[in-house]
């Protein structure tokens, strides 16, 4: 499999990433040769493999449903690159 | 009075308890050793002299009341992707200039609460995503090390090269690493210093700005395998914070160091002879070998099939992650905003300026792996196959009692020599991200210098929570080497 400018236009979409028309080649060519050299992960037989998602066994534990954290407005304002009288401002979201 | 940046930290801890100097003094110095050779080396991205300066007083008073805490008066490095409260923390990328933690990491905090003073914050391949620190937004990094005769600047290694750079500088007397895919042990081999990443999830991972979650280690770069044993102590352990940390008994890893290998099983993994490898490595290896061997181990060749697969594996499989952890740098609630017209653009035009090229990259290819209709021919079967890869390892580990290998599959190279082609980059890291997939404890340590006097390391790799077992071989390898060799200082 080999991604085309296409493609990559729409991963870059995909991934929220302003990409300009002209980076596209360039990126096809970086994305395709990372591609081909994972493919040969397609010799590997995986029949009846369980996939790995976590290098220990997870067993999440249940903690007290108790507030541990909070009530810091101004603590989780003070990095927001733009805020007012509490709130976090941010562009129109709703038509 | 003798220079106490040069000391290590098992050293240095005495002469605070022998009253032989201050934590004052102690911090002082390390504060103007950095302060100096930052101009130089850049793998400070910010000095903090307060913040060391402030835990230092409380160290002198306790030290004072004979209260001294585990790691009293030590001046430490610490990554910039660990949050420290107050303090920048950048993770060496545009889109978190500027960002205030307002909470501190469970390993800064563990470390600090056991009297530890921050001399600064170290620079790292952007989100951690590189192998020798120039993925960096803010500085270049250098290693301290020059080849033989050549003034040519060499890369540190990375991800954690600013911290490597910083502890074989004796700018500090250890440091904070964090290691996906041997962004640790890669540096310190590169660096001549010690490198250990724990079992998955012995150090906690909140407040690590997160790369890719399910391979993203924690640990410590130090001087000697005895001052990694100190530090790891103190950062490993439970935290209710992060969901994968091990609730488990933190042992005496510095104890652990006096077993010895005796009657210990070395594993020499066959599939890490390459035709390619530099013969200072494979002599290397056999030297180590041999040297495990005059101590009473007994030396077994082991298999772990699909070591081949273990890159292309990971490149998968972290870069998945990585698009879907980075997705929460979106302009909004904390550092860059870009403004575009609307809300879309806005997030697409924040990112574009935010990330650099490589994280472009790589949340591209995760991005890609993970959408629809190509999720189960590339993530789904990296999944498979990192399970393989981990059974060999159970394998193995049924036949011998830790695994020898070379650290890395050369000696410092030149900065800007591998930034063309990712994908040679990414070769760095091939002995090393096996232990990553596996999520076992793996160390390097400095044992021996190339022909143009590099450092070279060997790594050790110990079954889940063998970590005495590591460090007891890592120091009888430590013993062996008799690695005394510095830099030669030139910054």
């Amino acid at each position: 499999m080999s991604v085309s400018k296409e493609d990559v236009r729409r991963i870059a979409r995909l991934a929220r990433i302003a990409v300009d028309d002209s980076r596209l080649e360039g990126l096809a060519g970086e994305l395709n040769s990372i591609l081909h050299w994972v493919e040969q992960l397609g010799e590997v037989d995986v029949e009846g493999v369980e996939p790995m998602t976590s290098a220990v066994d997870a067993r999440l534990e249940l903690r007290e449903d108790a507030v541990t954290a909070g009530d810091d407005r101004d603590g989780v304002l003070a990095n927001a690159p733009k805020s007012e009288e509490g709130f976090f401002v941010v562009p129109k979201v709703v038509e | 009075m003798a220079d106490l940046s040069a000391l290590t930290l098992d050293a240095a801890l005495t002469g605070l308890r022998n009253k032989d100097f201050s934590a004052k003094e102690l911090a002082e110095s390390h504060i103007a050793t950095a302060e100096s050779a930052n101009a130089s080396l850049g793998c400070f991205l910010k000095l903090t002299p307060d913040h060391a300066l402030k835990a230092a007083a409380e160290s002198d008073a306790r030290l004072a009341k004979g209260e001294a805490r585990p790691l009293e008066g030590a001046p430490l490095a610490i990554k910039d992707l660990f949050c420290t409260e107050g303090v920048e923390t950048t993770a060496s990328s545009k889109i978190l200039e500027g960002f205030k933690p307002p909470y501190e990491s469970t390993v800064t905090r563990r470390l600090f609460g056991a009297g530890a003073a921050m001399v600064g914050k170290t620079s790292l391949d952007e989100f951690a995503m590189g192998s020798s620190t120039e993925t960096c937004a803010y500085s270049k990094t250098v290693n301290p090390w020059r080849a033989n005769g050549s003034n040519a600047a060499l890369t540190p290694g990375g991800s954690s090269g600013g911290s490597a750079s910083a502890v074989a500088a004796d700018l500090c007397l250890g440091a904070t690493g964090t290691d996906t895919g041997g962004s640790i042990r890669q540096p310190a081999a590169l660096t001549g210093t010690v490198g250990v990443k724990g079992t998955y999830g012995l150090c906690s991972r909140f407040g690590v700005v997160a790369f890719a979650s399910s391979l993203d280690h924690p640990g410590p770069i130090a001087k000697t395998v005895k001052d990694a044993a100190l530090l790891l102590g103190v950062m490993a352990g439970h935290d209710p914070n992060d969901a994968t940390s091990l609730d488990v008994e933190i042992p005496d890893y510095a104890a652990a160091m006096g077993k010895g290998v005796k009657g210990l099983r070395i594993g020499l993994p066959k599939e890490y002879v390459s035709d390619g490898m530099p013969e200072a490595i494979s002599d290397l290896w056999k030297t180590g070998a041999d040297w495990l061997k005059g101590q009473g181990a007994e030396i077994v060749e082991v298999s772990l099939p699909h070591t081949k697969y273990a890159l292309p594996c990971y490149y998968i499989i972290a870069p998945a992650e990585a698009s879907s952890n980075l997705a929460r740098y979106d302009g909004m609630r904390y550092g860059l905003r870009v403004d575009g017209e609307g809300l879309v653009p806005t997030y697409e035009e924040t990112r574009a300026a935010g990330f650099g090229p490589e994280v472009q990259r790589r949340v591209m290819i995760g991005t890609y792996v993970l959408s629809a209709g190509y999720y189960d021919a590339y993530y789904l079967r990296a999944q498979k196959v990192r399970r393989k890869i981990a059974d060999d390892f159970a394998k193995a580990f049924e036949q011998c009692d830790v695994l020898l290998t070379p650290a890395t599959p050369s000696g410092a190279f030149a900065l800007g020599e591998k930034t063309d082609d990712p994908v040679s980059m990414y070769l760095n890291d091939i002995f090393t991200v096996t232990a990553n997939l596996a999520g076992v404890p793996a160390m390097s340590v400095p044992a021996g210098l190339s022909a143009d006097g590099l450092p070279l390391g060997l790594q050790l790799i110990a079954p889940p929570l063998g970590e005495q077992t590591l460090f007891a071989a890592g120091a009888a390898l430590e013993e062996a080497a008799g690695f005394t060799a510095k830099p030669e200082r030139w910054w």
